[in-house]
């Protein structure tokens, strides 16, 4: 005993510390030395700081129609008082649409889908693709043929294409748009549960479980499951984004978001004839689907590289 | 090899199986009637018994399906509904626009990505690496369809009456004349069967038909109308692949035999390319392979954009008017295509690195 607090106060002098650290200490403090997270994280967070103010911050009503009330006209040119717009003229920082409706306020309401979409599918994603990928990885045998070679098929499909077909047989919408790409997205998280159960299934500490008297049920969600957390995190990060921009993408040929719903990928799925006279309808939704796809992007690839423990010595 | 191959193509089977059950399955279950989606909303109901009952509509839905997979193993796909032609004969149509744009696309996003990745591991931690980073990030984050209409509004309007201006719709400028190049060449095939759609096919391929006969405005017009749907196609597997490269590289140039080829007073040149790229080469393959199968999804959004009539918008079209044998036919190629793709990406390891043992 003596001898261990000597120990301890000898690595303190010295600037070392026998203190544990947690995994999601080691990983906060190496996400946030990487600049390119940071920024992910930023961008993130005005996203969502948007998202739950969008209200309060947009100057007009989303679904209101402006003539009569204003002195403008369809697809009006953004109108900025600060560089230049004549103050007698109403502020219009991204312009008037094609239904006379202010560009800006439908913006900032689309941020909230946009975060809706991304995490709601990945949800689905991740829960029906863990149980797959566990049932399948733990029992083996048959279980697992039938899961993964079903898996396989739908991975035989390019993902949009797939999500397209999907769409057209449970007919357009928000929420079909939702489900196809949560179906599509499904084997990738199948996949990697799958791989971590079949890495620890044979485990000692598994057996102990087994041993002790667990049941399935515990050995699986409590023993083996949090073991493939961390791949699902970042698979999950990364998951999101492809999801917002194929969401985006089945939205702008009109079989997600319908209008007059204010999302990015129908806003400017709505004006995409008018990109040679109104090109400002076409940029900020445009711009505004890169933003949020490229922080998920950022932090999910800060996030991985956190997480890694081969690289532990590269950042740690 | 030759057994791995075997084993290979015969685990595949399944997911064939798999393919064409889905696909079968996917057509039957879009809502509405096929009848009034082809033959219109007004067609009578004696019309459309005697139109379900010529197409084998009306069978028990286990025969169509027995019926479906005897024909395309015969390599028959069937009628389309709609353009009342055979979907193979609208397969050999469509197909090459797709096959050029994502052939072009690809080869912009190799031989711009590869380098870029190198470079960037290279001179690590440099402006140019910081920067390449930079824009593969917001490359593989670029919604195509956006990129796609900034490209048109940037070169179609924006560079009008410069050289610069590109063409921000169609295949090829109307009114070139043109002819294919079995005809240009007086070769006498039958108009049907298997040998005139492998020539039809190739002389659809506009880029290859004008160079096969010598028609250089032809070859122009194809070529500027193709680059701007390529560019917009080839942004994320650019940035994949530029991604993939520079991690592969940094991995590699790590490692004690690149110091050991230093060592022995290689050209840096010699270390990066002979040493070093080919064993980063790998990672590089699978992504690359990949990539084919996302360029064909982002071709619907592409061939939408830039008024192409390719296979990807094509089936669009079909889907929305319930074409089902084009819906079969195309995405049965598709997911064929990519099934025989992972193949050859699986292959072609052991080739590139003779490490890998595939028995």
């Amino acid at each position: 005993m003596n001898n261990k607090q000597n120990l301890v106060s000898k690595l303190d002098s010295e600037g070392l510390s026998l203190k544990s650290v947690s995994l999601w200490q080691i990983t906060r403090r190496r996400l946030f030395r990487r600049k390119s997270a940071l920024v992910g994280l930023g961008i993130l967070g005005l996203l969502v700081f948007i998202a739950l103010t969008a209200q309060w911050l947009a100057p007009y009503d989303p679904y209101d129609v402006l003539i009569g009330k204003e002195d403008v006209v369809r697809r009006q040119k953004p109108c900025i008082h600060l560089l230049g717009c004549p103050q007698d003229q109403p502020q219009h920082l991204m312009g008037i649409d094609g239904n006379v409706r202010d560009e800006f306020s439908r913006l900032l309401f689309g941020a909230r889908l946009s975060l809706m979409i991304g995490f709601s599918t990945v949800t689905f994603a991740i829960v029906t693709g863990t149980v797959l990928g566990a049932l399948g990885g733990y029992f083996g045998g048959w279980v697992d043929n039938i899961i993964m070679r079903t898996m396989d098929v739908l991975l035989a499909f390019p993902a949009l294409l797939l999500a397209i077909a999907i769409v057209t047989v449970l007919g357009p919408g928000l929420i079909n748009a939702l489900l196809a790409i949560g179906i599509v997205s499904i084997p990738a998280y199948a996949r990697v549960v799958r791989a971590s159960v079949l890495s620890v299934r044979e485990m000692d500490f598994v057996s102990a479980t087994r041993a002790l008297g667990g049941n399935t049920f515990q050995i699986l969600f409590r023993r083996i499951l949090p073991n493939a957390l961390t791949p699902l995190i970042v698979q999950g990060t990364l998951g999101i984004a492809t999801a917002i921009l194929d969401a985006a993408a089945l939205s702008f040929l009109g079989l997600g978001a319908q209008p007059p719903t204010p999302e990015w990928g129908s806003m400017l799925g709505a004006e995409r004839n008018q990109v040679f006279t109104s090109p400002h309808l076409v940029f900020y939704p445009g711009l505004a689907i890169m933003l949020t796809v490229l922080s998920f992007n950022l932090f999910g690839d800060g996030l991985r590289d956190a997480l890694d423990p081969r690289l532990a010595h590269v950042s740690g | 090899m030759i057994q791995y191959i075997l084993r290979r193509t015969f685990a595949s089977i399944p997911v064939l199986f798999g393919i064409l059950l889905v696909t079968f399955a996917l057509a039957r279950l879009i809502p509405g009637d096929p009848c009034r989606a082809i033959l219109g909303e007004k067609a009578t109901q004696e019309v459309c018994d005697r139109f379900i009952r010529e197409k084998g509509l009306d069978r028990p839905i286990h025969i169509q399906f027995g019926i479906y997979i005897s024909e395309i193993s015969r390599g028959d796909f069937g009628q389309s509904f709609r353009y009342g032609m055979p979907v193979t004969r609208l397969l050999v149509e469509r197909l090459p626009t797709t096959v050029e744009l994502s052939f072009s696309a690809l080869i912009i996003s190799i031989i711009i990505g590869i380098p870029l990745g190198i470079i960037s591991a290279v001179k690590h931690n440099s402006w140019v690496d910081v920067t390449t980073m930079i824009w593969a990030n917001t490359g593989v984050s670029m919604p195509v369809f956006w990129l796609g209409l900034m490209l048109a509004y940037v070169f179609s309007l924006l560079l009008k009456d410069t050289p610069f201006w590109l063409p921000p719709s169609g295949r090829i400028t109307p009114g070139i004349p043109s002819i294919p190049f079995y005809e240009a060449w007086g070769l006498a095939i039958p108009e049907a069967g298997f040998q005139f759609s492998v020539y039809k096919f190739i002389s659809n391929l506009y880029i290859v038909n004008s160079l096969l006969t010598a028609n250089w405005k032809m070859l122009g017009s194809s070529i500027t109308h193709l680059i701007l749907p390529s560019l917009a196609l080839s942004t994320i597997p650019m940035a994949l692949i530029a991604r993939m490269s520079r991690s592969g590289m940094l991995e590699v140039l790590g490692q004690d035999y690149i110091r050991t080829a230093r060592a022995k007073g290689l050209s840096n040149r010699t270390v990066v390319l002979k040493h070093a790229f080919r064993n980063s080469l790998l990672p590089l393959v699978t992504v690359i392979g990949l990539s084919l199968g996302s360029l064909l999804g982002g071709a619907v959004l592409t061939e939408t954009i830039f008024g192409l009539s390719g296979v990807g918008r094509t089936l669009y079209d079909a889907i929305t008017a319930r074409d089902y044998g084009i819906v079969q036919a195309f995405t049965v190629v598709i997911a064929i295509f990519f099934v025989v793709l992972n193949l050859i990406v699986d292959m072609s390891y052991a080739y590139l690195d003779p490490r890998i043992h595939l028995d």
